[in-house]
Parts: structure tokens; C-alpha cells; sequence
């Protein structure tokens, strides 16, 4: 489902970052380890599509990520992958469901807002349907960061440290539920971390 | 959930940037926008009470008074002219003049003119009785549509003129005989709408009485008598009344004086050309001619016209530039969440579009409210006007031009979103999400 080979990626300084070859099937649960500045942003950017790699290849359900033209990556990220950051960002002018419903119009799916308030409900914000954003605890926010990779069922989710800035009770809640909503729509998770709480949550690693 | 809304949403998560702007664009739109409709309904008024008329004979001064007080009743008369000496011009045989209406001015009744004239009048302005009858006697008078619409007057009414062009308690002609309205013009949109017409007659009938009071005050005991108060029209007549007189053509009162003449060339020939420069030359009369003094006022106006629209421009600049600053400032802010909207699967021509339709959205917003704002103020100003001059302007006259602002307005709105549209397009997207840690 997630694959690459000989992946690397030279930065603008020159110096050249080599990738281990990975190779993640369908529904399974990976963690990829690594020390700050090992390159692990930047490799999940690369599998996101959000950098072009220097040489190698990424396959991401079937496609040839560095084959695609800028913006049909961009079409094909909204469709397929969901994409967690640390620090959850949001349209600030818009409320989580507007949000949500952003999420899902970009990507050019059809607006389903019973979805959005089912999923919103599942990870325990529903409440804050019609709030802005900015009014939410930084545990919900990430609980919203979720839904929102996961609105268009995709076939693939990456997380860049969704936890590192939770404390452990909420670390816990947003990793079991990445993991259950995962599940459910049987998408592959990506967990990119240093984040030594999650290394025995998951079985499959890939280490930096 | 479309980019116009997400466009909108953002414009308004910043309401006081969003006013300034707004204020600065609509200001602009505004004031080009009033400039236009003013400037129109001025053309419109200027062109309307020219009438086709050619030349304007009245006493010596200045041409432009002259014109502006017996042509658009705005200014006072230069003076007044013996009919002895401008008898010839009255003549309605005369061979180079299609048209010739006589004005006898002086006197006003709230603030609108009572002009002693002709029914040559009608046929200037192509004026048509409304309601009731031309005057067959001296102190009836046809009311303009617009008098008898604000001063309320029905047929049948009767009223006292005071002395001059200004409401003045002290200065109404108590004594002299009342006005009676007998007939009422249809509308015309032309300045007859603003005026009391009456013979001439009436208007020196009002004058002798009042010299008469006044001659009778210095000779104690004399008891005044109407014979004294008529003259010559005793003498023509018979009548010891002037509510009987019968009406008199202007040429035989050689004794009496008018304001100015209205003519209207047969045709436009060298004679005619030169008729009034022989006129201002050969007599005590000044003869001024409508076109070339209203070029003048309007060169003279236009001076003013062309600063207001220099500071509108200016101002349309500056608020094309408070929008372009508010624009790209707002980036620095939503640099991660346009980073964010692309991770969703929006392209680079939606982020560009998104920031585009920012700047159009404020621009169709102010001129919407540029436009309110200048059409209020005609509004407001053509009450003024109304007041002052008798005119009517209205605020409710909307023009292409104003199209074309729209358009000019767009632009701009474009102009001032499109470097920052850009900048939006060209946002990287992993080097801000990774600087977002």
C-alpha cells in the first residue's frame, strides 16, 4: 500500500538524506523511530507528496507518486491520504464542521455533514460541532486533526507526532482512537515519532 | 462550502481591517460616483433651459448674470430696460427673430419668481396648460407645475408677491391687489416648472401702486385714486379698474420697463452673428449670447470638477493599496493554513483564486456601498439645491458610467489581491507545515 525504494532526498544545503526502503501493506499499524533532524518530516512530506524526492521511487496505493504533475498530487493527497500534523492547524475563520466540510469539498468528494457528525462523535467532540476552532483544548484539537484525515475514508494516514504535545491521558486517548477510526475505514497508519510512550503500542517499526 | 465563502469567512474574521478598507474604497466610488450624476443632471438642466435660445437682450452689466437670472432664474437681473428703447426687438414681425418672449422680473411669493411675460413662453419650453386658463387679466397667473406642487396652490387661489427674490415678511406688497391663480402648467422638467408667470402688466401694476403709496405719502391728503395707479392704461382703456383692464401689447407701454428678452434666431446668418456685438456696441442695451457664456461657466466649473476628480482617484489608489496591505499581511498570518488547504487537495489556482476573490469580494462590496453613499448624497444635495436654486435634481438617476466604475472597480480589486493571490499560489507547502512544528 506505502512503498519505497532507494528514496532520497538532497536539501538545498546539498547534503543528502538516504531513506530505508519501506514497504507497509493494507490496515496495518507502523511506527517509523527516529532522533530530531534524522529526516523523519521529511520523509513523511515525501510519501505525503507535499516534497518532490531527488531520486527513487514512492508508491502510494498503486500510484507512482513522483510521476504524478503537481496538482493531480494534489487531488490524489486529498482523496487518499490523511495527513495528522503535531500541531493541528486549522482554517481559523471556519468552525470545526465547516472545517470538515472543507476538508471534504478540496478533495473533491460530496459534502456529508452526517458523516462529519458521526466521526466528530466518535472521537468524543461531537459537542463542538459549531465551534471555532480555537475555542478547543489541544487534546480536542488533535481529536479534530483526526477526523479531519479521516473524513474522506482514506486509504492512507500519516502522523507527524500527533502526540508529542499531549500529556499521557491524552496521548493514550488520541493514539487508541488514530488507531480504532484506522480500523474502521482500513486505512494504513503511518505514526512518525520520537515519542517514546508509543514504541509499544505498535509491533511494526521502522527505525532512522 | 465554495471559495467564495471561505473567501468571505476570512474578510470577516478581520472586521476592522475589513472597514477600513471598505470605508477607503466606498469613499472613493462615492465621490466619482456623485461627481458623475451631478455633472449629468447639471448638463441635463444647463442643456434643457437653453430652449434653443440664441441671444438674451437685457440691461448693460455682467453677460453671465444676465444669463444665469432671466435663462436658469438663479442670479438677479442686471437691470431693467425701457420698452421704448427696446421696442424694436418686441416687434413679432421682426424678420431675423422666430421667437421672442419679453421677461419682467422684480418680484418673488415663497421664494419662487413671478415673471411678467407672454404666452410666447409656452411655445419656448413647450410648456401646455395643465389645469384651468391662460390670464386674460392683469393680476391672474399660470402657475409652473413645480410651485403649485410645493407651495400647494389650486386654481381659484390668490396670494401677495413680495418685493425682490427672497422671502421677506417686510417686503410683501401688502397693499397692492392679490394674485390669482387661474390656470397650471403641466410638468416640463424645464425652469418654467419653477416659476409664477403673469402679464407684465400685473408685475408694473404692482410697482406703480407701490410708488403711487409713496407719492401719496409725500403729498398729505391727496386721496389715491386708481386713475394715478394705471396711467397710461386709463388712459388707452377707459377703465377705472385694472381687474377689467383689458391687456395691452408690451410696445404700446412705451413708459415701462422689462428685465430681458428671449429670442430665438430664424436662422443662424452673418446678420445674426453679428447682431449682438452691435447691439453691446450701437446701444444702452447688452445683448449676451446663452452658449458662449455657459462654455465659460462650465470651463470655470470644470476647474473644480477636475480637482474632485483627481482627489477621488487618489483616494481610489489608496484604498487599492490599504487592500493589497491588508491582503498580504493577512498571509503571513494564514501562510499555514493555505500550506493546509493544499495538504487537503486544494491546487495552487484555488489558493490564488481564494485570495483574488478576497479583493473582489471588498471591491464589489465598497462600490455597492460607494454607490449608496453617492446616490444619499444626491439625494440630500438635490434638497439643498432645491432650496437655494428652485431646481430639481435627483438622487434616484443612475447612469452607465456607473457601470463602467463597476468595472473600473473590479480591477482594481484585482490589481490590489494579485500580487498576494500570487504569493498565496506559490506558498511552500513542506517548508511551512515543517516550520508550523
Amino acid at each position: 500500500m506505502l512503498q519505497t525504494s532507494e528514496l532520497e532526498f538532497s536539501y538545498a544545503g546539498g547534503s543528502i538524506l538516504r531513506f530505508p526502503d519501506i514497504d507497509c501493506g493494507k490496515a496495518e499499524h507502523w511506527l517509523l523511530l527516529g532522533q530530531s533532524g534524522s529526516g523523519k518530516t521529511t520523509l513523511l512530506h515525501l510519501l505525503g507528496g507535499l516534497l518532490s524526492s531527488k531520486s527513487g521511487r514512492i508508491t502510494v496505493a498503486g500510484k507512482q507518486m513522483n510521476e504524478l504533475s503537481v496538482g493531480k498530487r494534489d487531488k490524489f493527497r486529498g482523496r487518499n491520504i490523511g495527513i495528522i500534523f503535531q500541531q493541528s492547524h486549522f482554517i481559523k475563520s471556519l468552525s470545526v464542521e465547516e472545517n470538515l466540510m472543507l476538508a471534504q469539498k478540496l478533495a473533491g468528494a460530496s459534502i456529508d455533514r452526517d458523516r462529519i457528525a458521526q466521526l466528530l462523535k466518535q472521537l468524543n467532540v461531537g459537542h463542538k460541532l459549531k465551534s471555532k476552532p480555537e475555542n478547543l483544548s489541544v487534546g480536542e484539537q488533535q481529536r479534530v486533526a483526526i477526523a479531519r484525515a479521516l473524513v474522506n475514508q482514506p486509504a492512507i494516514i500519516l502522523a507527524d507526532e500527533p502526540t508529542s504535545a499531549l500529556d499521557d491521558h491524552n496521548c493514550e486517548e488520541v493514539i487508541r482512537l488514530l488507531e480504532k477510526e484506522a480500523n474502521e475505514v482500513g486505512a494504513t497508519l503511518l505514526v512518525v515519532t520520537h515519542d517514546g510512550r508509543l514504541k509499544e503500542r505498535f509491533e511494526k517499526k521502522i527505525i532512522l | 462550502m465554495s471559495l467564495l465563502y471561505l473567501s468571505w469567512k476570512n474578510l470577516i474574521n478581520k472586521p476592522l481591517s475589513l472597514l477600513l478598507s471598505l470605508v477607503l474604497f466606498a469613499l472613493g466610488v462615492g465621490l466619482i460616483s456623485l461627481l458623475l450624476i451631478l455633472n449629468k443632471q447639471l448638463d441635463e438642466q444647463f442643456l434643457k433651459n437653453q430652449a434653443g435660445i440664441n441671444m438674451v437682450i437685457g440691461a448693460k452689466g455682467s453677460p453671465l448674470q444676465l444669463i444665469l437670472s432671466s435663462m436658469y432664474h438663479v442670479d438677479y437681473p442686471t437691470g431693467n430696460i425701457p420698452i421704448a428703447t427696446s421696442k424694436a426687438f418686441l416687434n413679432p414681425k421682426h424678420p431675423l427673430f422666430s421667437l421672442t418672449v419679453p421677461l419682467a422680473m422684480g418680484d418673488s411669493y415663497e421664494g419662487y419668481r413671478i415673471v411678467g411675460t407672454t404666452d410666447k413662453i409656452l411655445e419656448l419650453y413647450e410648456a401646455e396648460i395643465g389645469e384651468g386658463h391662460w390670464w386674460s387679466k392683469v393680476y391672474e397667473v399660470v402657475l409652473g407645475a413645480g410651485v403649485a406642487d410645493d407651495l400647494n396652490l389650486k386654481l381659484g387661489d390668490t396670494f401677495k408677491s413680495s418685493h425682490g427674490f427672497i422671502m421677506d415678511e417686510e417686503l410683501i406688497h401688502d397693499d397692492a391687489e392679490s394674485f390669482k391663480v387661474v390656470g397650471i402648467l403641466k410638468p416640463t422638467g424645464s425652469v418654467i416648472d419653477q416659476l409664477i408667470l403673469t402679464n407684465s402688466q400685473s408685475v408694473w401694476a404692482v410697482h406703480d401702486h407701490a410708488i403711487a403709496e409713496e407719492h401719496e405719502a409725500m403729498e398729505e391728503g391727496s386721496e389715491p385714486d386708481h386713475s394715478d395707479e394705471e396711467g397710461h392704461d386709463h388712459d388707452h382703456e377707459g377703465h377705472h379698474d385694472l381687474h377689467e383692464n383689458a391687456l395691452t401689447p408690451l410696445t404700446e407701454n412705451e413708459d415701462q420697463e422689462i428685465t430681458a428678452i428671449l429670442i430665438r434666431f430664424r436662422n443662424i446668418n452673418a446678420q445674426t452673428l453679428s447682431l449682438p456685438r452691435n447691439i453691446n456696441e450701437n446701444t444702452d442695451l447688452m445683448a449676451a449670447n446663452p452658449a458662449y457664456e455657459i462654455d465659460r461657466l462650465f470651463a470655470m466649473m470644470g476647474t473644480g470638477e477636475q480637482s474632485l476628480r483627481v482627489m477621488a482617484l487618489i483616494i481610489m489608489i489608496v484604498s487599492g493599496l490599504s487592500i493589497f496591505i491588508s491582503l498580504y499581511s493577512s498571509l503571513k498570518d494564514r501562510k499555514y493554513e493555505l500550506a493546509l488547504m493544499r495538504v487537503m487537495g486544494a491546487s495552487r489556482g484555488s489558493l490564488f483564486v481564494l485570495i483574488v476573490l478576497e479583493g473582489l469580494i471588498l471591491a464589489v462590496m465598497g462600490y455597492l456601498l460607494g454607490i449608496t453613499l453617492s446616490h444619499l448624497g444626491m439625494e440630500v444635495l438635490a434638497g439643498f439645491m432645491k432650496d437655494a436654486y428652485r431646481y430639481t435634481f435627483s438622487g434616484a438617476v443612475f447612469l452607465k458610467q456607473e457601470l463602467y466604475l463597476l468595472a473600473g472597480a473590479l480591477v482594481l480589486g484585482f490589481v490590489a489581491a494579485f500580487l498576494p493571490a500570487i504569493q498565496a499560489q506559490q506558498t511552500d507547502i513542506s517548508e511551512t507545515l515543517a516550520e508550523g512544528k
